[in-house]
């Protein structure tokens, strides 16, 4: 893989990999900012993964663009020639499809999509291909994901299905964005499943919400005591479809502070996925489920 | 030595020099969108540069002081007043307890810097006590002042000098017809060489959606692209990418039509292509544009920015110097 370097102004170097979405490009994005991050370079100021490029924030006061762009260079093909192996976890991430709340925003914004008629999750089976609502649920919950940025706003995932590309889901995002997407909605759009850490404005179809803080600027909530924001990039996520009473469960577990995330050290091998993609993708579940 | 919030003005945040090293996780830098602004207000009354300040958007709230306290008011011209006497801005004054500070109407710019003897003191958040609405961050409990609030002060250092002025030539703000220079790249080539030409011989305008995240322009003709096979993930209107990061200052133009200008509120990433960014030495410029200005996108090379940002490196080491 050859990337494209480009300045963002005097202060940014943006370097996409890849024009377009594959495991391959998330894995030469995550070795490549794990290079940089590791050379220390003075003057760099912030790292930035995104799913298929990224960008270096730097000081062109303490090193010059040029130089920067030179350095960044030579490294990647040390990245190129580093194993796609990565030590990580798989969390498993409860989701009501379906839910009242996003239903009732989807139905405020009709006039902004694609499909009036039907409701976000409802198009996304269809113009996917699926016979109903339920196998698209089955096909969105049934394999892994990779979080392959963290970002938008505040912690928010981009989530990448971990499967064929003839077995990814696509839907474009609304015609127009919304002004109003309930904060933990589970969202779509593009080749992208993505969590909304804080309610707000927001272009991605609606398909459910998840009980589980991701975001916590009061540092409250017992798993992100350490740090407010729950994901980074390379983290694996299994969603899990829980019913209205389960969620009321969990939603109880929240308030008192009693809420534990699902979550497993795993190490996925890239080589290994693409030789046998369903069978790798049991293993991990096998693990979530192992105590 | 708290201060009470009267009336609160416009979107009135809270805002130091901002909170770097979170923007891979969507949390921008944010801080003052007019930084030289607020460091000479901070310089004015005696404190570090990055001293937490309040940010007045287009009209100024009105304060009412506890204790004895030097303040100092910066950036866009709105002038200051006590107890309903007009003051000079970019000067020092001396506020006795029981005073209350209140605004006239905005002259020019779009924001004001209000700097405090000992800067607000409100709790930090991730190093910064800039206030970041959209993830509950900084400010007073995450969110713009409001009537009732009231505003700890820190302990004022001993160097404000009442009467301290910085004089009109040392200041900075958008001529008339706003330039901003822009350094192309990133995904400049998804547009036509005369769609390109274009857009930086035109004259633009600022749209009413102009805020810390990113300021719209409009009018000018939209964009034509470059035909392409949409790459896998992208999406498929022509300006879309695959999500990835967003410069600050970066120029995104969705569907071609309306550029956007990330400011230090900047969304961290997403779909949309930008043509080039502005350069650093012009960023505190995008924050004095109100509504409607005139506003022409200039093309400069990488010497040409760092050039200019050494000049705005030496205008700041002027103001120390002058002060001192």
């Amino acid at each position: 893989m050859t990337s494209r370097y480009t300045f963002g102004g005097d202060e940014h170097i943006f370097v996409e990999v890849s024009e377009e979405m594959s495991l391959e490009a998330f894995f030469t994005t995550l070795s490549m900012t794990n290079a940089v991050r590791d050379a220390k370079i003075d003057g760099v100021t912030e790292i930035c993964p995104a799913n298929a490029s990224f960008q270096i924030k730097f000081n062109p006061d303490v090193i010059h663009p040029d130089t920067l762009l030179v350095r960044l260079k030579d490294m990647e093909e040390t990245a190129n020639q580093a194993e796609p192996v990565l030590k990580t976890r798989i969390i498993e991430i409860p989701v009501l499809y379906q839910d009242p709340w996003t239903h009732e925003t989807l139905m405020r914004f009709r006039e902004r999509h694609q499909d009036p008629e039907a409701t976000d999750i409802e198009y996304a089976a269809r113009i996917n291909g699926y016979d109903s609502v339920d196998a698209f649920i089955a096909a969105h919950s049934g394999s892994p994901w990779f979080v392959s940025m963290v970002g938008f706003v505040s912690g928010l995932p981009f989530l990448y299905q971990m499967v064929d590309r003839d077995r990814q889901i696509q839907v474009p995002k609304y015609l127009r964005p919304r002004t109003d997407t309930p904060k933990l909605t589970v969202g779509y759009g593009g080749c992208f499943s993505c969590i909304y850490s804080v309610g707000g404005a927001g272009g991605y179809q609606m398909f459910g919400v998840t009980p589980m803080p991701i975001y916590d600027p009061e540092q409250k909530m017992n798993y992100l005591k350490d740090f407010m924001v729950f994901f980074k990039p390379g983290d694996i996520v299994k969603w899990k479809p829980i019913d209205r009473a389960e969620y009321d469960r969990c939603i109880e577990a929240v308030e008192a502070n009693t809420y534990t995330p699902r979550i497993r050290e795993v190490v996925f091998s890239l080589d290994d996925f693409n030789k046998d993609i369903d069978g790798t993708n049991a293993k991990l579940e096998e693990m979530l489920n192992a105590d | 030595m708290p201060i009470n919030v009267k009336t609160a003005g416009f979107a009135t945040t809270i805002q130091d020099l901002g909170r770097p090293g979170y923007y891979h996780l969507g949390i921008p830098m944010g801080g003052a969108m007019d930084r030289f602004a607020l460091r000479c207000a901070n310089m004015l009354v005696g404190n570090d540069e990055g001293a937490a300040g309040l940010e007045c958007v287009f009209m100024g709230p009105e304060l009412e002081f506890t204790e004895d306290s030097v303040v100092a008011v910066t950036g866009g011209d709105l002038p200051p007043k006590l107890d309903g006497e007009v003051l000079e801005s970019w000067t020092a004054i001396e506020v006795k307890a029981g005073q209350v500070l209140t605004f006239d109407y905005l002259r020019s710019g779009a924001r004001a810097y209000i700097a405090f003897a000992g800067g607000i003191d409100t709790p930090p958040a991730l190093g910064s006590r800039s206030t970041y609405p959209i993830g509950a961050l900084g400010g007073v409990e995450g969110r713009a002042i409001q009537p009732g609030d009231v505003l700890p002060l820190g302990k004022a250092a001993t160097a404000a000098k009442t009467g301290a002025n910085i004089p009109e030539d040392m200041r900075r703000m958008p001529e008339k017809t706003a330039r901003l220079r822009i350094l192309p790249g990133l995904y400049a080539h998804r547009i036509t060489d005369a769609a390109a030409k274009r857009f930086y011989d035109e004259t633009w305008k600022v749209a009413s959606e102009a805020d810390r995240m990113g300021y719209r322009f409009k009018g000018g003709t939209p964009l034509e692209f470059v035909d392409r096979e949409p790459p896998f993930g992208a999406g498929s209107d022509p300006s879309n990418i695959t999500d990835a990061c967003y410069p600050y200052g970066s120029v995104q133009v969705p569907s071609g039509t309306e550029p956007i200008i990330l400011h230090r509120d900047a969304v961290s990433g997403g779909g949309y292509f930008m043509i080039g960014t502005v350069i650093s030495a012009d960023m505190d410029l995008i924050g004095q544009l109100q509504p409607n200005v005139e506003t022409q996108f200039v093309q400069v090379d990488m010497e040409t920015a760092l050039t200019a940002r050494r000049e705005r490196a030496d205008a700041l080491d002027k103001v120390r110097a002058h002060l001192a």
